[in-house]
C-alpha cells in the first residue's frame, strides 16, 4: 500500500487516496478561509467599535479602518477622556464561513423587501430555466451539425469558416441588440447563452466526430453499409459518448455567461438577487447564492456522469 | 552449419499435382488484372504497386505475402474498394469492383468490431444493414457458435481477449456470406500460441464453408501453413515476385512444419524476401559497433 508513490506519473491512484484528495480539495481553501476569518491577527485591517467611549460618530458595531480608530483614541486619551475599545475585524466584503452558512439557510426563508421582487428559489428557478432554454435551443442545432460538419467535407467547409469567426465575437457584445430584437424579459437572455454556447458547440463537435477511428467506417462500408446506415449506425454511436462528454462540457460553460445574460435588459434570477444583496451589503447572501450556483453546477455535471455511465454500458471500464 | 538436401519447393507429390489440376479448373472468383496504385504524396508520386496480376479459384486459399511497406495492405484495399486503383482492375464473378461491399469480407489486424455493439449486434450489424432475407439473430447467433463464442454472444468487445475479438470480427464478415474473405494480416497483433489457434480455426472452417480467402501475412511459417497458393511480393515498387504453389499436402497440420516439403518452401520464401546479397550488405549496417563494457575482474567476466 504505501510502497505505491503519491506522485508516480501518470498511475492511478487508490480509490481511498482519491476520495482523500478530492474531499481535501474542498477542505484546503475552507481551511483558508477559516484562518483568515476567525485568527485576529491574520489580515483582520479593520477594528469593529466594542464601545464608543467619547467619540461621538463610533458607534457599536461600527467598522473602521485602523488608522483611524487610533488616531481618534489617541485624541480622546490626550483629552483625557473615555477611550473608545474595538477589536480586529475584516472588511464587509468578507464575511465568516459561519455568516455565509447560516446565509444559505436563511436566504431562502427571507421575505422579499418588496411585493413585486422574488424568493431565491424563484430567482433560481428563473436562472435555471434561462440556461436550460439557451442550451436546448443551441444543442436542437448545434449538435446535428456539428456532426453533419464533422462527417461530411461539405458541411465543413461550408459552415466552419463562419462558425471560426463568429465564436471570437464576444456573445454579451450582442446585449443590447438581443434586447431591441427580442424584448426584456427572457429572451434575449436565452439568446445570449445560445450565442455564447452555439459557435462552440458546432466546433467541438465537428472536432469528436471527426475523431472517429476511420477504420470503423471502413469496416462498416465492407459489411455492406451505405450512407445513411454508416451516419445513423456508425458514426452517431460510435461518437455518442465523447459527445456526452462535450455536452457536459459545454454546459459549464453555458453556466458562466448566465451572469452576462441576465444583466441584459431587465436583471432577474439569480443575478438580480446577487446585485440586490450587495446593494443592501448583505455580503453573507452575496456569497451564499454564488455557491449556490456552485453547487447546483457540480451536482447537475456529478449526475450527468452517473446517467452516462448508466446509459453507455460498453463504456463502464473505460469512463469514470 | 550444416546444409540439409531438400528438394525443390517445385516437386509436387501426384496428389498434390492432382489437387492443383483439379482446383485451376474450378470457377474463377477474383481476378486482378495489371492492377497498379500511385500515391500523390508531398515528396511527389509515390509507386505502390506496379502491374499485379492474379486469379483466385473458388475456395481457393491464397496468402500475400512480402516485406513490409511493400504494398500488401494497398492491394488488399483496393480489392475490397477501400482505396481506388490507378489503372488496371479488379473483377469479382466477372464484375469490376467499385467501391466497398458486403460481397468482399474484410478482417482487418486492429480487430475494428464496433465496441458500442455487443458480439451479437456486431454479427448482426452486416445482415442489418444489407437488408438481408431471415431473421438476423439466429443467423448471427449461428456464426458466433460457429467461431465458438456462443457464451460470449451478449458480451461487449472490450471484454473480450485479441483472439477472441478477431474470431467475433471473422463471424461478422463470414455472415454476409462473401463471396472472398480478405484477411489483412489478422492474426499479426496475436501472441505465438493464439495465432496458432487460430491458424486452425481458420482452417477449419475454410474447410466446412463455401469460402475463398485471400490472407495477408509476413510470416512465412503461416503463409505456408495456409495457403494453396502464395503471391510473393517485393518492394519499391510493389510487384509480383513468384506465384508459389504450396506443395505441402491437405489437410494441414503443425506436424508439417518440419516436413521437407514445408521446409523447401520456406527456404524459397526466405531466399525472396530476404535476399542473400542484400544480408551481407545490409549486415555492416546492421552490426553494432559493440566495445567490452564488462569490467575485466567482474564476478561474471565471460557468457562463455
Ligand atoms: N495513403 C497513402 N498515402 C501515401 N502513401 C501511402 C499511403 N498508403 C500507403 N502508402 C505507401 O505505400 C506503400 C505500401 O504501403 P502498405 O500497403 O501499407 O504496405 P504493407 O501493408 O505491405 O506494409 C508504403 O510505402 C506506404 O508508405
Ligand atoms: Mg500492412
Amino acid at each position: 500500500m504505501s510502497a505505491q508513490s503519491w506522485f508516480a506519473v501518470r498511475k492511478e491512484l487508490s480509490p481511498k487516496r482519491r476520495m482523500f484528495l478530492g474531499i481535501l480539495s474542498f477542505v484546503i481553501p475552507l481551511a483558508i478561509w477559516c484562518l483568515v476569518s476567525y485568527v485576529p491577527f491574520i489580515w483582520h485591517p479593520m477594528v469593529q467599535v466594542t464601545d464608543p467611549g467619547s467619540v461621538s460618530y463610533f458607534t457599536p458595531g461600527m467598522l473602521l479602518e485602523h488608522e483611524v480608530f487610533e488616531r481618534e483614541a489617541e485624541a480622546a486619551k490626550e483629552k483625557g477622556e473615555a477611550q473608545p475599545t474595538g477589536e480586529p475585524a475584516n472588511p464587509i466584503y468578507l464575511p465568516a464561513p459561519h455568516q455565509v452558512a447560516k446565509a444559505m439557510y436563511t436566504a431562502f426563508t427571507t421575505e422579499p423587501k418588496r411585493r413585486d421582487e422574488k424568493w431565491l428559489h424563484e430567482s433560481l428557478g428563473n436562472s435555471i430555466y434561462v440556461i436550460a432554454m439557451g442550451f436546448l435551443i443551441s444543442s436542437l442545432f448545434g449538435v446535428p451539425l456539428g456532426i453533419l460538419a464533422g462527417t461530411y467535407d461539405v458541411f465543413s467547409r461550408l459552415n466552419e469558416p463562419f462558425v471560426e469567426f463568429f465564436r471570437y465575437l464576444p456573445a454579451p457584445a450582442f446585449g443590447a441588440l438581443a434586447v431591441a430584437v427580442l424584448g426584456i424579459n427572457e429572451a434575449p437572455k436565452i439568446a445570449i447563452i445560445f450565442i455564447g454556447t452555439f459557435f462552440q458547440q458546432v466546433l467541438v463537435i465537428a472536432n469528436t466526430t471527426r475523431k472517429l477511428d476511420p477504420s470503423l467506417l471502413e469496416a462498416a462500408m465492407t459489411l455492406g453499409a451505405k450512407r445513411t446506415s454508416l451516419l445513423f449506425r456508425v458514426v452517431i454511436p460510435g461518437i455518442i459518448v465523447d459527445l456526452y462528454k462535450d455536452q457536459r462540457i459545454l454546459l459549464g460553460w453555458a453556466w458562466t455567461y448566465l451572469i452576462v445574460a441576465e444583466m441584459i435588459g431587465a436583471s432577474s434570477g439569480i443575478t438580480w438577487f446577487i446585485t440586490q444583496q450587495a446593494r443592501y451589503k448583505n455580503f453573507e447572501n452575496v456569497y451564499a447564492a454564488i455557491f449556490m450556483i456552485g453547487v447546483l453546477g457540480l451536482t447537475t455535471d456529478l449526475l450527468l456522469a452517473w446517467i452516462g455511465r448508466r446509459i453507455f454500458p460498453w463504456q463502464r471500464s473505460i469512463a469514470r | 552449419m550444416t546444409q540439409i538436401q531438400l528438394p525443390s519447393y517445385r516437386e509436387q507429390s501426384p496428389e498434390v499435382r492432382a489437387r492443383f489440376e483439379r482446383l485451376k479448373t474450378r470457377p474463377v472468383i477474383l481476378e486482378v488484372q495489371d492492377l497498379c496504385k500511385d500515391f500523390d504524396t508531398r515528396q511527389g508520386r509515390v509507386t505502390a504497386l506496379r502491374d499485379i496480376n492474379l486469379t483466385v479459384h473458388r475456395r481457393e486459399f491464397v496468402c500475400v505475402i512480402g516485406p513490409s511497406g511493400c504494398g500488401k495492405s494497398t492491394l488488399i484495399r483496393m480489392l475490397a474498394g477501400l482505396e481506388t486503383q490507378s489503372s488496371g482492375q479488379v473483377l469479382l464473378d466477372g464484375q469490376p469492383v467499385s467501391g466497398p461491399g458486403p460481397d468482399r469480407g474484410m478482417v482487418f489486424q486492429g480487430y475494428t468490431l464496433f465496441p458500442w455493439l455487443t458480439v451479437k449486434q456486431n454479427v448482426m450489424f452486416g445482415l442489418q444493414v444489407s437488408g438481408r432475407s431471415g431473421l438476423p439473430e439466429p443467423t448471427a447467433l449461428q456464426w458466433i457458435d460457429l467461431v465458438g463464442l456462443s457464451k460470449f454472444s451478449d458480451a461487449y468487445p472490450h471484454q473480450l481477449s485479441g483472439g477472441m475479438k478477431q474470431r467475433v470480427a471473422i463471424a461478422r464478415a463470414l455472415a454476409n456470406q462473401p463471396r472472398i474473405l480478405l484477411m489483412d494480416e489478422p492474426f499479426g497483433a496475436l501472441d505465438a500460441q493464439t495465432r496458432g489457434r487460430m491458424q486452425a480455426y481458420l482452417l477449419d472452417i475454410w474447410k466446412n464453408i463455401d469460402v475463398t480467402i485471400l490472407f495477408i501475412t509476413h510470416d512465412l511459417d503461416e503463409a505456408i501453413y495456409l495457403a494453396d497458393r502464395i503471391l510473393v511480393l517485393k518492394a519499391h515498387p510493389g510487384e509480383v515476385q513468384e506465384l508459389i504453389e504450396v506443395p505441402v499436402p491437405h489437410p494441414r497440420n503443425p506436424k508439417q512444419f518440419l516436413s521437407p516439403e514445408f521446409l523447401a518452401t520456406k527456404a524459397r520464401l526466405e531466399e525472396l524476401i530476404h535476399p542473400p546479397q542484400a544480408e551481407t550488405a545490409g549486415l555492416s549496417e546492421d552490426h553494432l559497433n559493440m566495445v567490452r563494457m564488462v569490467a575485466v575482474d567482474d564476478v561474471v567476466p565471460e557468457v562463455y
